[in-house]
């Protein structure tokens, strides 16, 4: 008889609170943007973030409400874009390449003719050595802007991967989390916070 | 006043939930890979655990003890506390979009974690009144909360920083995660409650 009851009990109040969700699930229902949906669908829903927004459906959002372009999605090609620029009814538009990395310099010295090209192309000064004897490069220095890779006669320079380290790894500033990757007209890329 | 000082120093420091119950070891481990997370991560626990110990503290004294149903305590509080959460999750949702995308992803994964029903059974043993259990409940998960964000700031440095080969990734984290349960024992003897 116990036992019944606490079964009826416990029923009871699962039934209660089963009925209560369901009825909040309507009463609560959001209605979601449908043009917003209808982008989300065409995307890859890889969750890359290569857009600059933190997921496919972030990302929908903003195309959704105009505030960015319809060709960020880099998995998603040109059919995705195709397919946004068809829903918003706005001009296509080339799909954008990934961002390089950050790249530095790397002169092999072996090869290095001691021309100085080099050391007067670079902008920041981070290449040292006199005529005629190898040139090298200082690393933390090195903005991995390529320009002196163009100059060099015997083409020792290589643009190598700068690998992360924990000295020069900072804090991101607070408040930043949602970052957007945006190009100057220069041809440079530039991240910025939204 | 004083009772109520203690007990948040207790909850918080001395019996941390999981450096020294080592309660809701999940979520500690699963989303402090970065600080942002563990911050909403943080902010769900302290609503949900709050929660939890008030709503389970009354499901105690109004339902399970007038008819005598102790013995059923954990299947009743899993049931009250999840309904509670999912019910609160669409009101979120429904009522404000930003608190939705602060908290919202995060309060399905803790419906009834470990440290949330912890909370609730540990409220129940130590025969607290419904303030105590409340703020026990919000003491614990404060408690959490400085425990996942030092670890969660501890593991983005680590993710930099040049560990051999054999102790990459999560076997670090884990050695870390033991070095701070080491180190929170020192506050064992601070309080007595």
């Amino acid at each position: 008889m116990n036992i019944l009851f606490a079964v009826l009990l416990l029923g009871g109040l699962a039934l209660l609170a089963g009925i209560v969700l369901a009825i909040a699930s309507r009463v609560f229902h959001i209605e979601g943007d449908p043009m917003m949906e209808r982008i989300d669908a065409v995307l890859p829903q890889t969750q890359c973030g290569q857009c600059g927004y933190p997921g496919c459906k972030p990302y929908a959002t903003a195309v959704a409400s105009g505030e960015v372009d319809v060709n960020k999605c880099v998995p998603g090609g040109e059919r995705a874009m195709l397919a946004i620029a068809d829903l918003m009814g706005v001009p296509p538009k080339e799909v954008e390449e990934e961002a390089a990395p950050p790249m530095l310099a790397y002169i092999r010295e072996d090869e290095c003719i001691g021309c100085t090209l080099c050391i007067k192309a670079c902008p920041v000064d981070a290449i040292i050595g006199a005529p005629k004897q190898y040139h090298t490069v200082v690393e933390s220095h090195c903005t991995g802007c390529t320009l002196c890779v163009e100059p060099c006669p015997v083409d020792c320079i290589d643009m190598l991967g700068k690998p992360e380290v924990l000295e020069e790894w900072t804090w991101s500033a607070p408040g930043k989390s949602r970052l957007v990757i945006e190009d100057s007209a220069e041809g440079e890329t530039h991240v910025r916070a939204a | 006043m004083s009772e109520f000082a203690l007990i948040m120093l207790s909850a918080v420091l001395v019996n941390n939930f999981v450096l020294t119950k080592f309660l809701g070891i999940c979520p500690f481990l699963g989303v402090s890979r970065k600080l942002e997370t563990a911050v909403g991560m943080s902010l769900a626990v302290l609503f949900v655990m709050t929660l939890a110990s008030t709503a389970s503290w009354l499901v105690q004294q109004f339902i399970l003890i007038p008819f005598d149903l102790m013995y059923l305590q954990t299947i009743f509080f899993i049931l009250i506390i999840a309904v509670l959460v999912q019910f609160i999750e669409m009101l979120i949702h429904k009522s404000s979009p930003v608190l939705y995308q602060a908290l919202g992803i995060f309060l399905p994964l803790i419906t009834t974690n470990c440290a949330v029903l912890g909370v609730a059974l540990l409220n129940v043993q130590q025969e607290q009144t419904f303030m105590t259990s409340a703020l026990y409940g919000f003491g614990s998960a404060l408690g959490f909360a400085l425990v996942l964000l030092l670890f969660a700031g501890l593991r983005e440095r680590i993710d930099k920083a040049p560990v051999p080969e054999a102790f990459k990734g999560s076997a670090v984290s884990l050695i870390t995660a033991g070095l701070m349960s080491l180190a929170f024992m020192g506050f064992s003897g601070l309080v007595k409650v």
